[in-house]
């Protein structure tokens, strides 16, 4: 059985349409990213996995329970990492553990021994008396962690995970994150709009203007993007991308300032190009594809504006 | 209603509440210091002109003190429901809205911890009862319990069913000083209700808070009169008043999950 199993996801705001008809299907045990720039649904999406919203149309099954008919089981079975921390920062971290804990029916020695558990592994026993709003970020992440996993669900959601976070507390959760999966085999699903941090997960889901553009591994959406990306540096993105697309062949996607174009033989176009239009071309970089690369070729549109 | 899913977190929210409360103490000030001051400055205002219907010699200070009451487990019941807009724009709400909680426990909890802020903090004012000239009967004090539990509880479900839709405090502040200190206003506590035909008359009869002033006052031993209801109607439609701002409340809490 899947962990996730969403179909014909329909959300709308109003008269807009957030999401159209949403199909997904996570198997347990997957790490899956949700990559999007924002205002892509992912968010809306995320909310709806969560039970926090319903869908105006369509299924949303979560740890084989109905998302829409049966929130409250749903909500047994996940834990939730929210991009703003749903801390109480008066309390102290023990104090949230613990009611955290209560709000998923655990009490007495059962739950302090898994709060003691859980901030041994989070690396907390030294801050379990201080007020949350004393600690850093990364700090406050780990116990909103530490908070989600205290029922053991079997599905952990991390909206934006990164955010807020400096590289030391970043690497810190992605090592927990691994930690938990080879452990009790957790289901993890989290959206980003970074694409080093969803070329992580086992299977990226491409999204952009509430639709699912593309479902696969990073391997394969990476491949399919080609060997070499070129990029060029210009004041002119209109008379390169013309040169690189009449001269050369490609299929270039002129930006802002830039064109980007997945090409093999990229150096040799680099050199006809800097030839042809020296005066246009302001640098030429090549380098290996990146999510981003390939969100650019699915949607036309750049992964972070 | 299983004891897992409903009472403890019930019970979690509830103890929360009271220690986020004690830990801010201006709260418990700010909840207390405004309607002290209302009940001295005014009642040494109009002391002096205070003549209640029916005759009787009572002093302002004494009339007053039942109505500084309700004012104070007002402002207490406020403060204390106001932090669900502060729960929802820091987070917390999202926390305890993706746990398995019955909606009914995420407002019984609220409303418990408000009505033990509320209660706690009137039962801190009654110490100035001497110097009003108040005095508990004996006999009432059972009365007196339930008038200060049952107007604590309909208080914090006021405030909650403002809060909960709101998405600022100064919308809340708004609502407050149209609505809720109107009701207050209209209610006895300021002054007798008037007898006979007259808006206010109606008004004040309507008026739910009317009800937890007339209990609160009759059980601190004043003789009912013809201005305010008796003492077990009082308490009567207090509780009613208590039933339908809860049973309000967790449809709005169910409601709110399901759209927004």
């Amino acid at each position: 059985m899947d962990a996730v199993a969403a179909s014909g996801i329909v959300k709308k705001f109003g008269d807009l349409t957030v999401l159209h008809g949403l199909d997904l299907a996570i198997p347990r045990g997957e790490l899956f990213a949700l990559l999007g720039p924002n205002g892509s649904g992912k968010t809306t999406f995320f909310r709806i996995l969560t039970t926090l919203i319903a869908p105006d149309a369509g299924s949303a099954v979560v740890g084989g329970q109905d998302a829409v008919g049966d929130p409250a089981a749903v909500r047994a079975k996940i834990g939730v990492v929210f991009q703003s921390p749903s801390l109480d920062k008066k309390l102290t971290v023990r104090e949230n553990l613990a009611y955290g804990g209560a709000l998923y029916g655990m009490h007495g020695s059962p739950l302090a021994a898994r709060i003691a558990e859980l901030s041994g592994a989070l690396r907390l026993e030294d801050k379990m008396d201080r007020l949350v709003e004393t600690l850093s970020g990364g700090q406050q992440r780990r116990v909103e962690i530490a908070k989600c996993l205290l029922a053991r669900p079997e599905i952990l959601l991390l909206d934006e995970p990164s955010t807020g976070l400096d590289p030391a507390a970043r690497m810190d959760l992605w090592s927990l994150v691994a930690s938990l999966r080879a452990t009790h085999g957790m289901t993890v699903i989290f959206t980003s709009h970074l694409m080093d941090e969803s070329a992580r997960a086992d299977r990226v889901g491409i999204m952009s203007d509430g639709r699912l553009v593309r479902v696969d591994t990073p391997a394969a959406l990476l491949a399919e993007a080609g060997p070499e990306i070129l990029r060029v540096a210009t004041v002119d993105a209109m008379r390169v991308s013309e040169f690189l697309k009449s001269q050369c062949g490609l299929a270039p996607h002129a930006l802002e300032g830039e064109v980007r174009a997945s090409a093999s033989g990229a150096h040799a176009v680099c050199v006809r190009l800097t030839a042809a239009l020296p005066d246009a071309v302001g640098s030429t970089t090549v380098s290996k594809p990146t999510l981003e690369d390939v969100f650019l070729f699915q949607t036309g549109k750049r992964l972070n504006e | 209603m299983n004891d897992t899913y409903y009472w403890r977190p019930a019970a979690a929210l509830w103890h929360r509440d009271i220690v986020r409360f004690l830990r801010q103490r201006n709260r418990i000030f700010s909840a207390l210091v405004t309607p002290l001051v209302f009940w001295v400055l005014l009642g040494a205002g109009f002391s002096p002109s205070f003549r209640p219907e029916g005759g009787g010699k009572v002093s302002y200070l004494t009339y007053f003190f039942p109505g500084t009451l309700v004012l104070i487990m007002l402002f207490t019941a406020i403060f204390s429901t106001i932090s669900v807009i502060e729960d929802r724009r820091e987070g917390f709400l999202q926390g305890v809205l993706v746990a398995p909680v019955a909606p009914g426990a995420i407002v019984l909890g609220k409303f418990l911890g408000g009505t033990t802020l509320a209660v706690g903090q009137a039962a801190l004012f009654c110490v100035l009862a001497p110097f009003a000239g108040v005095t508990f009967p004996l006999h009432l004090l059972p009365a007196l319990a339930a008038a200060f539990v049952l107007v604590g509880f309909s208080m914090t479900g006021l405030g909650f069913l403002v809060a909960w839709p709101m998405d600022s405090t100064q919308g809340f502040h708004a609502i407050m000083n149209v609505v809720l200190m109107p009701l207050w206003m209209i209610s006895g506590a300021l002054f007798p209700l008037p007898v006979g035909n007259s808006v206010i008359g109606w008004l004040g009869a309507l008026n739910p808070v009317t009800y937890g002033v007339a209990a609160i006052r009759q059980s601190l031993g004043d003789q009912p009169t013809a201005d305010m209801p008796a003492l077990g109607l009082s308490l009567a439609v207090t509780a009613g008043f208590c039933a339908a701002t809860f049973a309000a409340s967790c449809l709005l809490v169910a409601r709110r999950r399901k759209v927004a």
